[in-house]
Order: structure tokens, then C-alpha cells, then sequence
């Protein structure tokens, strides 16, 4: 690897982590307004315009608030804890394409962190690990709620990561490929051979799935049990405070980030979007265009979040579990069938 | 048992059909839902900047008034503070001296008047005990402050402004 391309990287990246930060600092803020806006009211509105300034506000109080680590509390692992949650949240964003190669003078750069041939298996890797992140920090904080909490992030995750490993596998069998990039790749432009080619069309049933599932893995509404108020107080991160306490709800955000872009390049044809081709347009632009259109599917789903949230009550622990392993799995794996039959026929 | 009212209702449990139990068409029945809210204009009014109208009959703070000519109209008969249910008023009398008759309507006047209005639930019975037509709720809501002490308000406050002079 030459020296430009390490320095383009490595520009890259600081600009995928500072994105990712922006968008969550600003999912919080955005959280917040279409709160107030499902239910009728005005939301933060005083800290500048519209409250613009607000997600600044709220992180300078994060910084000042004592920290405080409880006596009985295990020391190293209540710090691991929402570092590792965090950290799993921000290196999940390293494979997605978010568009195509830019050409500026003879360099090509690719706006990929790393274009790995198993990017599946990695998010869905980095996914597994963060539930490490809130199960450590709700055990080491020795309190009754947070490892309730704990334990039930955790039954969670490994529930719902089945069916959406089963879910991807049936996508994986329509396009044949591992790499973000080529599935990607796959779905350009809108419409290939009488058929929509985003994989969305291919796979209603294994989007709807993966969709619950991801709603599942990231923890929220309806299937916010780990933290769930009502229940246990603020579930694992009940001991928490100052910015700890922010890794922690920064990281749900980021996941959400990462899961919307996730989302949008496995079914809804990442930077791809209609008549890309025929627009007449320079390479690069059509480049950027697919940029800004990923980003627009991003907050299409991260929207679609927080529409749920403010919609849908949360589960009871069975109905949950029930829905799990008694109907996403088997809905998974039937999805399967009909899939390779599919694509067995139409080879 | 017939029932006296009649209202009987039979409710009648039915094993929910398929559509019911998959879920979906429910919730996107609810996300329409909270669609039409979102679209909704907020109910808000934003409060410093915007005042929601009060009613004719709003008690607020109180003012203790002047009459035609400028002067107090309070004669410290201590009606208002008697009929307080929350004991929130005091004061103290004092005769009006000479020279002072374009100060103070009667011989006897109020040299303070304090109204504790974190005790006052107002509810305006001073209003009505008043027989000198002195005293009316008839201000705006009482301000936050951060201490005590600084709810107890003095004829500083309390007095209505002076006619102009």
C-alpha cells in the first residue's frame, strides 16, 4: 500500500467516525423534536434556533455531572463497559460502501474503510460483540436492576441474532456474495431484466425480518426490555452517570446509525438510486449524488425508528421471546426454502 | 340476576384470526396513526413569549388599590388578613399624620402590608371581605423566585402604581 492511499484511508476513516458521531450527537436532538412532533408538542426549542444547540448542551452536562462509580461495584469492568459498548458501535461502520470510487486528478479513491470479502460476517460479528458492552456493565455494577438488565440484553441478542443470521442467508443466496461492496454493486440503478434489482424486492419477507431483528439488536422500542423504566429503573445502565452513562446512550445511537446504513445497502440499494445512468452526469457526480442518497435512505430509517418507537408499546419478556424463536425463526428458515427453490428454478 | 339498569353487554372472546395475530396490519394501522399527529399543529402555547387568555374571573396577584384621587384605599382593618383561610397576610396600622390626607384615603392606613404568596392559595376571599374595595386578585401569575423570603411581598410590590402625577 502506498503512501496516499494509507493518508486517504486514514482521512476517511476520521470522516466515517466524525459522521457517525455528528448523526448520533444529532439522533439524540432529532429523537427528541419527532417526539414532540408524534405527540403534539413544540420539543427542545430554546437552546439556539430551534433548538439546534441542544445535543451540545446536553453533552457539556454529561461532562460536568460527578462521575460517580459505586463502592461495591467492580472497578476495571464498570469502565470496560461502556467503552466496549461504544467501541463495538463505532467500528461496525469500517465495511459499508457509502458510494462509489471518486477520481480526483489520478488517484481513485474508494469511499469504502475496508472493502473485506466477508463483510457480512464482520458487522454481524461486531454486533454480537456489542452485547458484551451492556452485559459487563450491568454485572459490574452489583445492582439487582442493571444485571436484570444485563441478562435480558443478553437473551435478547442471541435470540434475535439467529433469525437475522437466517434472514441473511437467504439474501445471500440470491446474491451469491459476501462483500458489502458487491451486493452493493448488485442492486445498481432501479430496475434490471423486468425486476426491481434493489434486494428489497427480492426478499420482502427477509427484510421484514431482518428489520425486527435489528430493532431488536440495537434495543429499542418495542423491544427496549434491557433498559425498559418502567420495569428496572434504567436496566443496565442504572448506575451510571456522567459521560458513562453517554457512551452508553451515544452507542444505542451509533447502532442505529450503523444498522439504518446496514439496512439500506443489504435491501434498499445503498448509494444506488433510479436512472443513475441515464441522468448524463460526470462519474464523480453520480458518485456524490449516491452519497447523499445513501445518506437520505440512513435517516429514512433512522425516522422509521423513532416513528416505531412512538407508535408501538413494548413487549412483555415472553411475548418476545415467543416471537423469537416461535415465529422469526421459523418465518427464517421457511424463507430459506422458498428462496433456494426460487433460485434454483430461475438458474 | 336481571340487572336494575339493563346495560348488560355479553363480551364474547374470539380466538384472534390470522391477520390479527401477524401483527403487521396492526402496527401499520398505528403508524398511520401517529403519522396524522405528526402532521398535527403542536398544542403548545410557548409560555414567557405567548400568554394563553385568561378567564374574566382569573385570580392572580394581588394589587391594593387607589381611588379616584391617588390615594390608598386600605385602612388596615385587618378584614382581608381575618378572612385568610391561608393566613398568608399581615400588616400594621399607623394613623395618617397631616399633610398626608393626599397620601391615604381614611384616618388609619396600612404602613405594611405583606402578603406571603407561597401561603395564599388565592382564592379570593380577601377580595370579597375587603369593605373598602382595596385589595383585587386581579394581576398576573405570581413569579418564581429562589427564596423564600422573597415571596413575601410588601406594599412595594402589592401597591398599584401612583397615578401620574
Amino acid at each position: 500500500m502506498e503512501l496516499t492511499d494509507i493518508i486517504v484511508k486514514i482521512i476517511l476513516i476520521v470522516i466515517v467516525f466524525a459522521i457517525s458521531l455528528v448523526i448520533a450527537m444529532y439522533s439524540t436532538y432529532a429523537e427528541r423534536k419527532v417526539a414532540a412532533f408524534f405527540q403534539d408538542r413544540v420539543g427542545p426549542n430554546r437552546a439556539g434556533p430551534l433548538g439546534i444547540l441542544q445535543p451540545m448542551a446536553d453533552g457539556a452536562k454529561m461532562f460536568l455531572k460527578e462521575e460517580i462509580i459505586p463502592t461495591r461495584a467492580s472497578g476495571l469492568l464498570f469502565i470496560v463497559g461502556p467503552s466496549l459498548a461504544i467501541l463495538t458501535a463505532c467500528i461496525g461502520s469500517a465495511v459499508i460502501p457509502w458510494g462509489q470510487k471518486l477520481t480526483i486528478g489520478s488517484t481513485i479513491i474508494d469511499l469504502q474503510v475496508t472493502d473485506i470479502n466477508v463483510g457480512i460476517l464482520y458487522i454481524f460479528g461486531v454486533v454480537s460483540l456489542g452485547v458484551y458492552g451492556i452485559m459487563i456493565g450491568g454485572w459490574a455494577s452489583n445492582n439487582k436492576y442493571s444485571l436484570l438488565g444485563a441478562i435480558r440484553a443478553a437473551s435478547q441478542n442471541i435470540s434475535y441474532e439467529i433469525s437475522m443470521g437466517l434472514s441473511i442467508i437467504a439474501l445471500l443466496l440470491v446474491t451469491g456474495s459476501l462483500s458489502l461492496r458487491e451486493i452493493a454493486e448488485q442492486q445498481h440503478g432501479f430496475w434490471h431484466d423486468g425486476w426491481f434489482t434493489w434486494n428489497f424486492f427480492k426478499q420482502p419477507l427477509g427484510f421484514m425480518i431482518f428489520i425486527v431483528c435489528a430493532f431488536a439488536e440495537t434495543n429499542r422500542t418495542p423491544f427496549d426490555l434491557p433498559e425498559c423504566e418502567t420495569e428496572l429503573v434504567g436496566g443496565y445502565h442504572t448506575e451510571y452517570s456522567s459521560m458513562k452513562l453517554g457512551f452508553y446512550l451515544f452507542a444505542e445511537y451509533i447502532n442505529m446509525f450503523v444498522s439504518s446504513a446496514v439496512m439500506a445497502t443489504l435491501y434498499f440499494g445503498g448509494y444506488n438510486f433510479p436512472f443513475m445512468d441515464s441522468l448524463g452526469l460526470s462519474a464523480n457526480w453520480i458518485t456524490i449524488i449516491g452519497v447523499v442518497v445513501l445518506f437520505a435512505k440512513i435517516f429514512a430509517f433512522i425516522f422509521f425508528f423513532m416513528w416505531i418507537r412512538w407508535t408501538i408499546p413494548r413487549f412483555r419478556y415472553d411475548q418476545l421471546m415467543n416471537l423469537g424463536w416461535k415465529t422469526l425463526i421459523p418465518l427464517a428458515i421457511a424463507n430459506i426454502v422458498i428462496t433456494g427453490i426460487v433460485v434454483t428454478l430461475l438458474n | 340476576m336481571e340487572s336494575l339498569s339493563n346495560k348488560k353487554k355479553v363480551l364474547e372472546v374470539k380466538p384472534l384470526n390470522f391477520w390479527e395475530r401477524a401483527y403487521l396490519p396492526a402496527i401499520f394501522k398505528g403508524l398511520a396513526i401517529t403519522m396524522k399527529h405528526f402532521f398535527k399543529k403542536p398544542v403548545t402555547i410557548k409560555y414567557p413569549e405567548q400568554k394563553r387568555e385568561f378567564s374574566e374571573n382569573f385570580r392572580g396577584m394581588h394589587s391594593l388599590k387607589r381611588d379616584e384621587h391617588g390615594r390608598e384605599r386600605c385602612t388596615a382593618c385587618g378584614l382581608c388578613a381575618l378572612s385568610c383561610p391561608a393566613e398568608a397576610i399581615t400588616m400594621t396600622a399607623a394613623e395618617r399624620q397631616k399633610g398626608e390626607e393626599n397620601l391615604y384615603r381614611e384616618e388609619k392606613y396600612a404602613a405594611v402590608y405583606e402578603i406571603n404568596m407561597l401561603r395564599c392559595i388565592f382564592c379570593g376571599l380577601c377580595e370579597e371581605a375587603c369593605p373598602k374595595e382595596a385589595i383585587y386578585l386581579d394581576g398576573d401569575i405570581v413569579p418564581a423566585d429562589y427564596l423564600r423570603k422573597d415571596f413575601i411581598y410588601g406594599k412595594d410590590k402589592l401597591v398599584e402604581a401612583p397615578l401620574n402625577q
